[in-house]
């Protein structure tokens, strides 16, 4: 059986673009600023790009493990035919 | 206001009729042998590409949402409004972490609607109503604000009567364009919007793009325009003896105070945005699992546009556009700001992107009725003919329950009404979302808990008065955390969350006392390996039909 330690990583991975928005203490506020711009506002856009990036990662992450497990699966059915 | 800008009502004129007889001729486009049978009204026969999926898809993104129910906000000084940035950001990561699982659970067992998924799973009929009556009740209030944006477009064009005009009058203008947009849903089903989309997102995408590259170079660049909104608010507040944070005061980055409703509204509207009977079709009809993780790993892009849009709410305030409702906004911005023609061109886009989603909508809830109430509980020997029928009478009534809702409750800020059918929406996640992960709940108990958190939600959104009138109802979807009578917090939360977080703990409760007492818990016809397959996997179909027959 393939380990789920890539599932775990992806999770982790997933949670950091939920949790970093939720915790509104740590960007409320206004300096410092950017092009004139308040840092509540542009840390949030950053987020999004942020937000991509994670979840670009747990994608493969994903695809990684699935691919594994469904390989694993295979050669369990036909190892059981024989 | 009340004149009418004649090259703007020209133009916006040509577009509503432009889309008006697409929308009839839909009903030929790939055409079927006869619309009479729900796979071809409700899901356009089933043969949209990807091609049209994009377009469908990006229609529930940009509505009168993005343009004008969160700028309405940062425009009043409500920091709070830029919470839908986040919400969309962290919506993303939460559909890839469970939407897989819903996607082959359904296409393993020929489920269409999340209360098809709610029957397999726990075996209990009323469960099943329970969350099909809630998509459609929620439903509602998220297509009133659909209609709120038209209003305001038609009120900035001239077309709301004048101030002292009846009611009927002065709605007159909503009720034509709403009566239009019913009868060639009726006509050509889920083809009507389809079809539509491709002119409402040419239009949408010219009009964003110009909007947000143009203005800031009129207003001295968006840092200028955030120091000069910023300056309006502090004259504001010190002209009303208010201090900034207090009840009615204006800001621009939320205070300490209001951190917990910024977060929690960000929270509960994005668990509650996929539970919607629209948004659930729409990702069930993808190809395989994993195209949901991918979209979810590029859709944040959109998130980007949706913060630039809400800024033109503050950019409004920089351009010193006065608007009594803030609804009207952005139409007044791009009525000042843009020759005439061109405000045609934005007032037409943000109306027909109105149109698109709450067609949308109102078929969603419609199958949803015709599939899991109408079937399920009255007539199970319906034919095809019947439910088709069904359905597009539904289609009527939720549109016609959308307009009560429009003309009933205050709509000082269209945004409650979404929030409003968050919190209800937000009550069937348990047994939804939960119930892909395990089946430990107990099946009454998901159901009393859903009973509990529909009570208290609509109970405190009930008591809660508009700030400009306490004897009104429904006026916020936020308050400090009050559970019946008990304050537990004075900081403002998101009822949402709140009700969802009480309907978790009878849950609990429930299941410990039902399992104890050993009550049935009924038979689970999903399998674990359902929650893993992917197209291609023996018994996956490949396309769900909402009346697809499973067979034997």
């Amino acid at each position: 059986m393939p380990t789920r330690t890539l599932l775990v990583i992806a999770g982790i991975v997933l949670a950091i673009p939920i949790v970093l928005p939720l915790l509104v203490g740590t960007y409320a506020r206004r300096d410092p600023e950017l092009a004139g711009i308040p840092f509540f506002f542009w840390y949030q856009f950053l987020l999004v790009i942020v937000s991509v990036a994670f979840t670009t990662v747990a994608y493969r992450l994903v695809i990684k493990h699935e691919t594994e497990r469904r390989a694993h699966e295979r050669s369990e059915r036909e190892g059981g035919v024989r | 206001m009340n004149d009418i800008d004649v090259v703007a009502f020209v133009i916006f004129l040509f577009f509503f009729g432009l889309v008006t007889v697409l929308g009839f001729l839909a009903s030929r486009w790939r055409r079927a042998p006869n619309l009479d049978n729900l796979d071809e009204w409700g899901l356009g026969g089933r043969n949209f590409g990807t091609f049209v999926a994009w377009f469908l898809i990006g229609g529930d993104i940009y509505t009168a949402y993005t343009f004008i129910a969160v700028p309405a906000l940062l425009y009043a000084g409500s920091a709070i409004g830029f919470f839908a940035v986040p919400y969309t950001i962290i919506l993303y990561p939460i559909i890839f972490i469970f939407l897989p699982r819903l996607w082959s659970v359904s296409h393993r067992n020929r489920y269409v609607t999340p209360a098809d998924f709610v029957q397999g799973r726990f075996d209990s009929k009323a469960l099943a109503f329970a969350v099909a009556f809630t998509g459609i009740l929620a439903t509602l209030p998220y297509i009133a604000l659909q209609l709120v944006g038209i209003q305001a477009v038609l009120d900035v064009i001239g077309l709301g009567g004048a101030e002292d005009a009846s009611w009927f009058v002065k709605d007159l203008p909503l009720f034509i364009a709403f009566a239009l947009l019913a009868a060639y849903t009726y006509a050509s089903g889920l083809r009507a919007p389809a079809l539509i989309a491709f002119v409402k997102d040419t239009l949408i995408y010219i009009v964003i793009i110009v909007a947000v590259i143009y203005l800031p170079t009129q207003l001295g660049g968006w840092g200028g325009i955030i120091d000069a909104a910023e300056s309006t608010f502090n004259a504001f507040n010190s002209d009303n003896d208010l201090t900034a944070g207090e009840p009615g005061s204006k800001s621009l980055i939320p205070g300490g105070a209001s951190h917990w409703a910024y977060a929690s509204l960000t929270l509960g509207s994005a668990l509650a945005l996929f539970m919607y009977p629209h948004s659930i079709t729409a990702v069930l009809s993808t190809k395989n699992r994993n195209i949901i993780r991918r979209n979810a790993a590029l859709l944040p892009a959109y998130s980007f546009l949706l913060g630039l849009l809400a800024l033109l709410g503050l950019a409004a305030v920089a351009a010193g556009v006065q608007a009594e409702n803030a609804q009207l906004a952005i139409p007044l911005l791009f009525e000042q700001e843009f020759p005439s023609w061109f405000a045609g061109v934005a007032f037409a886009a943000i109306a027909i992107g109105a149109f698109v989603p709450a067609a949308i909508m109102s078929i969603a809830a419609a199958n949803l009725w015709t599939r899991n109430i109408y079937k399920m509980l009255i007539n199970p020997q319906a034919t095809d003919a019947d439910e088709a029928r069904q359905s597009k009478i539904a289609s009527l009534l939720v549109k016609a329950g959308a307009l009560v809702f429009v003309l009933a409750l205050p709509n000082e800020f269209a945004i409650n009404l979404q929030l409003l059918g968050g919190i209800w929406i937000l009550q069937t996640l348990p047994a939804i979302v939960i119930g892909l992960y395990t089946r430990w709940m107990h099946r009454y108990a998901l159901l009393a808990g859903w009973a509990v958190g529909m009570f208290w939600g609509t109970l405190a959104a009930y008591n809660t008065p508009t700030l400009a009138d306490p004897e009104s109802h429904f006026g916020g979807s936020f308050a400090p955390l009050t559970v019946f009578g008990v304050e537990l917090s004075t900081n403002p939360i998101y009822f949402g969350l709140t009700a969802l977080v009480i309907n978790l703990v009878v849950c609990v409760l429930g299941t410990l006392i039902l399992r104890s007492a050993n009550v049935s818990r009924g038979t689970d016809e999903t399998h674990p390996s359902d929650y893993h397959a992917d197209a291609g996997d023996p018994g996956v179909e490949e396309e769900l039909g909402v009346f697809k027959t499973p067979s034997a």
